[in-house]
């Protein structure tokens, strides 16, 4: 497959997160959406390396590396995340995320 | 002796602190002795070095006690000049001034003792300034001493410092003196830009030395006008006479002082004393001759319709300053001096006759409400009545000889301006006749009260008339003119003084037959104005009618001081409000508090962005990524 | 080493009265102006006899070229003598006042004291701007802890004026020192700089704005009545006595030695501005009705004159500001120990509630008469040898200039004698009556005060002579 159509589809998944973010008030969903870009992002790192590896580029391993760093990164933001909602829930009982303007004013 | 010609001023100055800083303490004859002995001692010094002055060969005689500014190039010392003309205004000054002194001890003895004491301290000081003003060897000395008469006449004239009006009319005469002071200084300043020093000697000789026709002579006309301007202010000539009239708040024996023998006759010594300067500017010496005379016409005219005794004194007060301006406008310095000389004399035996008047009615100004006061006043109707024919110019008193002097040099001059200042010698026997005869004349329309208590002055009063009376007559001497087949003592004694401008003056010589003639015919014309005002009034009765026309115009003085209200005093007075509630306040401070508040304002609206909804923010985040996005795609 | 010391007595008796309570901060306030006094005193002698020998030269911060640099020239020692002067009169005259919180207020005057001779002093110029600092910032306490009933915006408005002539000048500053060769702050490295022209031309704004404001100067006057009115009348005697001089001090030490093409480019514009400073100040003060806004507007007015003698710069009128800076100091202390006085009697300073105190308080007015008088420059005392010399280096530099200046002097003359008729003249009326008279110290105080003023203005020559070497030195690089 041309390495465009994981573009796109990279493309597509990054703006899906976007708009998540943006749009939802669900911190868990906020967060689910952060996770779906840096995914996005992950697949269009592992899509490059394929590439440059069929170009018989030597380094072409190294893009896959940040993939994994980027997993492991994300699953440790997801542990502090996951424990900070938890927090706001045990607080507030929700997890709207426009109930927390607490430092305004 | 002139070494020790400091003593002069010193010992008034040494008067000033002991009764200035005694005031509590001492009695008042104490108060009385110290004040008037100052004064006297200071007399017999200058009687002294005057001795010395005019002895033949004498040269003027410069004493330096120390340096006083010295800057560069300019060297400003504090130093006397013994000259004949600062001999003979010292004369002056120690001897009218001493008689008044000696008046005052009795004319103010109603005050309070610290009352009485503050007076002789300001009357001490007023002195001082006036010694030094004659006495400095150079224009930053005698700018001290003008300043300094000045601020005394504002100390004295505003005396009774309890009543506005009185404090109006002394402030009145401190500003409209720093106008005319302002010009003098200006004067100064020129001389040191034009001959890096304002010391006399210096000043004439360099002067002298451009003669006539110079490069410089509109240097030469821009100084002497500034001068001049100064001259205007404290010797009260149009435009700057109205403080003078107004100076009438004061206590009598200070009007005399200040009328007579001090203060307005400065601007004559400045003059005199500028001869060179004046002659060289023959276009200023003209316009000097023309506000002069204007001044004698105007003032004249006023006094005719005054009823406040002391105002038709202070009004032929500036009518004569008039008169001496126009004889140093016409060149005739000498005329001048022996004028101011005559004139200190029976003005202030003028002023302190009405004094004497005001005293006895209780407090009585209005001349409308005294008459018949001659059978209560023996002296005081004796010795005004001499005052009031010196001043008229009756042949054998000394007026007689001073004014004709002045006419006479007119004449030789200009013959238009001998006509008008003959009309002003005129109004002036009418008017001063006419104070005469309503005052001392006729039957007495003031209360009974008043009537009761009409009594003649203490002694210590009534010598010092006696004394002026008789200078009065006699001073005009001194300088008996040459028609008369003798030497004018005055002019040849002053002559050395005014020697400097002789080369560059226009030499006018008279016929001795024109001579008779003109003193023939203001004698007459005199006799028959005294007369005229002798059926006028002397069966005058108060009818108490509101005056119409002219003469409500002159008693309201031609409404002078209204239009210097309306056209100086009010713009000013709102220029300065405008200044202070719209320039200050909504201008300046605005733009000021406005960059201030505009921040504030500018905060408040960056505020709005930070309002706490996550979303929101990440939303922002978002397009500023995709703005740098652009930018760097369009980069 | 004096010099020094002068710096260091206010500086450490400061701090010291911070830890002080009840009379004490009086007391070493007044033992400090004192031993300052004294001090100034041994400078005087020893500037006549090697005057080199004031010039004291430590290391600082190396890093940046920065020297611990003093010294005195004539006008330094003069503006020391000042503020020796007036901080001895400002104790003498509050002695008998309680302040709440005394050590923190001593304290706070002792260092602005410190600041000040520090401006003076110094020779290098991160030195002058950190002592500038230095003697403003306790002003901006003393005004907002002890002030009057509006203190804080007055302060806020004082602060935000004077902040922004001080960043503009450390900009100014800081480019000079990078333009420098050898990166040095001193005062020789700046004055041999020789900058193009155009260079000199905007560096003047941003110098000449920091002084014109300290000065004032129209139209960047408007903190200083609202200041002066507001501040406990101490701290006024100080801004307007000595901390106003710091303008005129730092432009003549500073900006016409270091930018001469600029100030000369400049002149005609600044000059303007500073006669047109006089007129305009001096017809508010004929309207006003506050005594202590009247005097701070006289005040605008002398300093106009004062800036624009600088700038017409010839020997004259040199002379003339320098002598005027110190009698200018010692006659507006007067009338403010008097407004002082008449305040903490009535409280009032409406001019229009007084009247009369001249029956009541016969000494306090004839002080009064005789300050006020010196005020307006008449002959004889001490400010009319400055004004004499300044017009008539005015009058050298254009006539119609100074004649539109000397409009001033009648003006002067107007609203002073307007005040004396509304404060001690005219009838007295039931709050004026209960005017006392002067206490002793104040008394000291008065005739300190008048003596100064009447020695001066007889004999200015010493004064003269003292300050000759400074003006030869401005005289010779413009």
């Amino acid at each position: 497959m041309p390495v465009q159509y994981y573009i796109f589809l990279s493309i597509a998944l990054f703006c899906i997160g976007v708009m998540g973010v943006l749009m939802r008030r669900n911190a868990i969903i906020i967060f689910m959406c952060i996770e779906l870009m840096l995914n996005a992002v992950n697949l269009l790192l592992v899509a490059f390396s394929k590439m440059w590896a069929d170009a018989g580029r030597a380094d072409a391993a190294a893009a896959q590396i940040f993939v994994f760093f980027i997993m492991v990164v994300a699953a440790a933001e997801v542990a502090v995340g996951l424990a900070v909602i938890v927090m706001v829930y045990r607080n507030t009982h929700s997890v709207d995320i426009n109930n927390l303007n607490r430092l305004k004013n | 002796m002139i070494n020790l010609v400091w003593l002069v001023p010193v010992l008034p100055l040494l008067g000033f602190l002991i009764n200035g800083l005694g005031r509590r303490y001492l009695s008042k004859s104490q108060v009385g002795i110290v004040g008037s002995g100052v004064i006297l001692a200071a007399f017999a010094v200058s009687v002294m070095i005057f001795l010395e002055v005019r002895q033949p060969g004498f040269s003027t005689q410069v004493v330096t006690l120390f340096d006083f500014i010295s800057v560069g190039s300019l060297h400003i010392p504090f130093a006397f000049q013994v000259d004949q003309l600062s001999a003979l205004f010292l004369l002056i000054i120690t001897g009218v001034g001493s008689l008044i002194h000696i008046y005052s001890t009795s004319y103010m003895h109603d005050e309070s003792n610290e009352g009485f004491a503050r007076y002789f301290a300001y009357l001490n000081l007023f002195v001082f300034s006036m010694l030094l003003l004659v006495l400095g060897a150079n224009y930053v000395l005698m700018f001290i001493g003008w300043e300094g008469v000045g601020l005394c006449s504002y100390l004295l004239i505003g005396f009774w410092f309890k009543n506005t009006s009185f404090n109006k009319a002394a402030k009145k005469a401190f500003v409209m003196n720093r106008i005319g002071d302002l010009g003098f200084l200006m004067g100064i300043f020129g001389m040191v830009v034009m001959f890096k020093s304002v010391t006399f000697s210096e000043v004439f000789s360099k002067t002298a030395g451009l003669g006539a026709h110079s490069n410089y002579s509109v240097q030469i006309a821009i100084i002497a006008t500034l001068l001049f301007i100064g001259a205007m202010g404290k010797s009260a000539q149009i435009p700057l006479y109205t403080w003078l009239p107004d100076a009438m708040a004061g206590p009598t024996p200070v009007s005399a002082l200040i009328h007579a023998a001090t203060m307005v006759t400065a601007g004559i010594y400045m003059v005199a004393r500028s001869n060179v300067l004046y002659t060289l500017a023959p276009q200023i010496q003209t316009v000097v001759a023309v506000i002069g005379l204007a001044t004698a016409l105007l003032a004249a005219f006023i006094a005719l319709a005054q009823n406040d005794i002391k105002k038709v004194l202070a009004y032929s007060t500036v009518s004569q300053l008039g008169y001496m301006f126009l004889a140093l406008g016409v060149g005739a310095y000498t005329a001048a001096v022996f004028h101011v000389m005559t004139h200190a004399f029976f003005k202030a035996l003028l002023f302190l006759g009405s004094g004497s008047v005001i005293h006895a009615m209780g407090g009585e100004q209005d001349i409308r409400k005294m008459g018949g006061l001659k059978k209560f006043m023996p002296v005081t109707n004796w010795t005004f009545l001499v005052g009031c024919l010196a001043i008229s110019g009756i042949p054998g008193f000394s007026g007689f000889f001073s004014k004709d002097e002045i006419l006479a040099h007119t004449f030789a001059d200009n013959k238009i301006m001998y006509i008008l200042a003959l009309a002003g010698a005129l109004m002036t026997a009418f008017y001063m006749f006419r104070l005469y005869y309503i005052t001392f004349c006729g039957s007495f329309r003031g209360t009974h009260e008043q009537e009761h208590h009409l009594h003649e002055s203490p002694a210590a009063v009534t010598i010092p008339l006696v004394i002026l009376a008789v200078l009065s007559i006699v001073g005009g001497y001194v300088g008996l003119p040459e028609v008369f087949g003798v030497k004018h003592w005055l002019a040849e004694y002053l002559s050395p003084i005014f020697a400097p401008s002789a080369p560059f003056a226009e030499a006018h010589h008279l016929e001795h037959s024109m001579e008779w003639l003109l003193m023939g015919i203001s004698s007459i014309l005199v006799i028959v104005f005294i007369f005229l005002a002798r059926s006028k009034y002397i069966r005058y009765e108060n009818t108490g009618r509101e005056a119409t026309g002219l003469t409500k115009v002159l008693e309201n003085k031609w409404y002078v001081d209204e239009l210097y209200d309306a056209v100086i005093v009010k713009p000013l007075g709102m220029l300065s409000r405008f200044f202070r509630d719209g320039l200050e306040k909504a201008g300046i401070d605005r733009l000021v508090n406005g960059v201030g508040r505009g921040v504030t304002w500018g905060s408040q609206q960056a505020r709005r962005l930070q309002n706490g909804q996550v979303g929101f923010y990440v939303f922002a985040m978002v397009i500023g990524i995709i703005v740098l996005f652009v930018i760097g795609l369009l980069l | 080493m004096l010099t020094v010391l002068l710096i260091l007595i206010p500086l450490v008796t400061g701090l010291l009265a911070f830890g002080l309570k009840g009379s004490g901060p009086k007391v070493l306030g007044l033992i400090s102006s004192l031993a300052s006094l004294a001090v100034v005193a041994g400078a005087l002698f020893q500037f006549r006899a090697a005057p080199e020998t004031l010039h004291v030269t430590a290391s600082w911060i190396p890093q940046l070229g920065a020297q611990f640099n003093v010294g005195l020239d004539g006008m330094g020692v003069m503006l020391c003598l000042l503020t020796a002067i007036a901080f001895l009169l400002v104790f003498i005259t509050i002695y008998n006042r309680n302040y709440e919180n005394p050590g923190s207020f001593y304290g706070l005057m002792l260092l602005t004291q410190a600041g000040l001779v520090g401006v003076f002093t110094a020779y290098d110029a991160l030195l002058f701007y950190v002592f500038w600092e230095l003697a403003l910032i306790p002003v901006y306490f003393l005004c907002s802890m002890w002030g009057g009933e509006k203190r804080v915006p007055v302060t806020f408005k004082f602060f935000v004026y004077t902040f922004t002539g001080s960043l503009l000048m450390l900009v100014g500053i800081i480019y000079l020192y990078l333009q420098s060769p050898d990166r040095s702050f001193s005062y020789t490295t700046f004055t041999n700089l020789n900058l193009p022209v155009q260079e000199q031309s905007w560096l003047f704004w941003l110098l000449f704005v920091a002084f014109a404001i300290k000065m004032p100067i129209f139209p960047f006057h408007t903190w200083q009545p609202d200041t002066y009115e507001q501040s406990p009348t101490p701290v006024t005697m100080i801004l307007s006595g000595v901390m106003v001089k710091m303008g005129l001090f730092g432009v003549i030490r500073w900006l016409l030695p270091v930018l001469p093409q600029g100030a000369f480019m400049w002149a005609d514009v600044v000059m303007v501005l500073a006669v047109t400073g006089i007129i305009y100040a001096s017809c508010i003060a004929i309207v006003q009705q506050d005594f202590k806004r009247l005097i701070a507007y006289s005040s605008i007015a002398h300093i106009g004159l004062m800036c624009a003698a600088i700038f017409a710069n010839n020997e004259q009128s040199l002379q003339g500001i320098q002598i005027q800076m110190f009698n200018h100091g010692i006659n507006i202390i007067g009338l403010w120990i008097v407004v002082e006085i008449i305040q903490s009697r009535l409280q009032v300073k409406n001019m229009d509630q007084l009247g009369g105190i001249a029956q009541y308080a016969p000494r306090m007015s004839i002080f009064l008469v005789i300050i006020a008088l010196a005020n307006i420059a008449l002959p004889l005392t001490n400010g009319f040898v400055g004004e004499f010399l300044m017009f008539s280096g005015l009058f050298q530099y254009n006539i119609w200039l100074m004649a539109v200046a000397g409009l001033g002097i009648i003006l002067a003359a107007v609203y002073t004698l307007n005040m004396l008729q509304k404060v001690i003249f005219g009838e007295g009326n039931a709050l004026t009556a209960t005017t006392t008279d002067l206490q002793n110290s104040e008394l000291l105080a008065l005739s300190l005060v008048v003596i100064v003023i009447l020695v001066l203005g007889v004999y200015p020559k010493p004064m003269l002579d003292l300050v000759g070497s400074t003006t030869e030195i401005v005289n010779k690089v413009f």
